[in-house]
């Protein structure tokens, strides 16, 4: 289930008519808290997909994007969390990465960032392994592991195995970055037809 | 009786503390004078600084306004005496406040108490930051943007940390004395808990003797520290820092009795200052230089 949320309407909606701009802790929370709302109305158990759509957003500042990004992924990231949810930011400029990227590195997160021409890339406490492993994923899209290492051993001089291959994947997935369907693995960006 | 207290022909961050060496040992309740008749030129520090003086004092205090018209003219364009009408008497002429636009003044000074009022200084100032640091000082739209971040942040730290409302001010002039060149100047100054008994307030904190405003300052503009537990506190000096480093500019922080400054190859201001006037609140100053 493929759920689209455009932040400024949100901003607009929870905080101010006349906001462009996510600046301020209390206007991240409560625009994270509407997110949440919006995710919980999904049915209970069932995968979601979110697409978090920051194209009208003016700037972004350091204590909003903790609010709105970091502590959102927090809460989706545990053993415990409400929904199995998966979050793709789109529309992001050059200045929201940078905000984005320093409240990721802050508590190791990672996520799926969205260009305009849709293409997907990883941001944020990302190793490089994992990064490896999830370009692969993302490109040959479906794949299980024997498939994934098959294609970073013909890309990158055969240095993977399918064990080191498969930790790290789900590694990847336990960061909510790529998702598991049955033997399968997809990247979170390139999922919106397979979870929708 | 009154005590007169001369404002330096020239107040900035430096001369300002010439004033709050005179005011320190005055009881809040003292009357006092800040005599700025013959003050020609004033800083956003300077002028924002002034505003804090007059929270800090019980008894009302009164100002005696420039002489000079066109330094009367610019305080009124600035936002000055609209802002100071509520807490001085004043000495002199005040000139009548006219809507004129004036491009040195990126943000008239503005209060800051609510988190609403970081909303209306990022509005503000957006659309004139780009234009004019792009225009003026040769930095280019992605850091005018990272700019107003940095702006935004530092008036977040008035609504959560001083307990009282700020103001802050943002300017650009040539700064001749020291660069030769263009800067942009941001000024945010309270009057509040200052950063000491900020922390101090996080549950649980053992001081130790060395414990001091000089410290307390290190701890949260060097490494980060907030009062709040929460890990995702203490970015947004962090970031300020990063922007600063990138692009030169400098950064000041006076609280209490220290004033902490990341200072850049241009400038040869002490790292840390200590055993200051003391003053009330923590006053803020980001300098950035025109690109050449």
């Amino acid at each position: 289930m493929v759920q689209h949320i455009d932040v400024s309407s949100v901003l607009r909606r929870t905080v101010c008519d006349l906001y462009s701009n996510l600046v301020t802790r209390p206007t991240g929370a409560a625009v994270r808290a509407e997110i949440e709302a919006l995710v919980a109305e999904r049915p209970a158990g069932a995968r979601t997909l979110t697409v978090i759509d920051f194209t009208h957003v003016g700037l972004l500042d350091y204590s909003c994007a903790d609010e709105v990004v970091a502590k959102l992924l927090l809460r989706y990231s545990t053993p415990d969390a409400p929904h199995d949810a998966y979050f793709v930011l789109r529309g992001t400029h050059e200045a929201h990465v940078d905000a984005i990227e320093t409240v990721l590195a802050r508590y190791g997160l990672a996520l799926v960032l969205e260009d305009s021409e849709r293409h997907a890339r990883l941001v944020g406490a990302v190793g490089d392994d994992e990064r490896r492993v999830w370009d692969a994923v993302y490109r040959v899209g479906p794949a299980d592991v024997t498939t994934v290492t098959a294609v970073l051993a013909n890309e990158q001089a055969a240095r993977w195995e399918p064990d080191g291959v498969g930790r790290v994947m789900d590694e990847l997935f336990a960061r909510r970055v790529v998702i598991a369907v049955g033997t399968r693995y997809l990247a979170v960006g390139r999922t919106e037809v397979a979870v929708g | 009786m009154t005590t007169v207290i001369q404002v330096p022909p020239s107040l900035d961050d430096v001369t300002f503390e010439q004033v709050l060496d005179r005011l320190a040992p005055l009881p809040a309740d003292d009357k006092i004078l800040l005599d700025a008749r013959h003050t020609r030129w004033a800083s956003p520090f300077g002028l924002t600084g002034m505003l804090t003086i007059a929270q800090t004092r019980s008894a009302r205090p009164a100002l005696a306004v420039p002489d000079a018209e066109d330094t009367q003219s610019y305080w009124s364009r600035a936002g000055f005496f609209k802002h100071a009408e509520p807490l001085f008497d004043f000495h002199g002429t005040v000139p009548r406040a006219r809507a004129v636009a004036e491009s040195s003044v990126l943000l008239e000074i503005t209060p800051v108490a609510k988190s609403g009022d970081v909303h209306e200084v990022v509005e503000l100032i957006q659309a004139r930051a780009q234009q004019i640091l792009s225009n003026e000082l040769g930095i280019d739209a992605q850091a005018s943007v990272r700019f107003v971040m940095t702006l935004s942040e530092v008036c977040q730290n008035v609504v959560e940390h001083a307990g009282r409302g700020g103001w802050v001010a943002v300017q650009t002039y040539k700064w001749r004395q020291r660069l030769g060149r263009r800067v942009v100047q941001i000024a945010v100054c309270d009057a509040g808990v200052g950063f000491r008994r900020s922390l101090e307030s996080t549950p649980g904190r053992v001081l130790d003797d060395r414990w001091d405003d000089g410290m307390a300052l290190e701890e949260a503009v060097v490494r980060g520290v907030s009062r709040f537990r929460d890990r995702g506190r203490g970015q947004g000096l962090a970031g300020a820092r990063n922007f600063l480093g990138k692009w030169a500019g400098k950064l000041s922080v006076r609280s209490g009795t220290a004033r902490i400054a990341i200072v850049p190859p241009w400038d040869d201001d002490l790292p840390l200052r200590e055993q200051l006037a003391p003053f009330a609140g923590a006053q803020v100053q980001i300098t950035i230089p025109e690109r050449v």
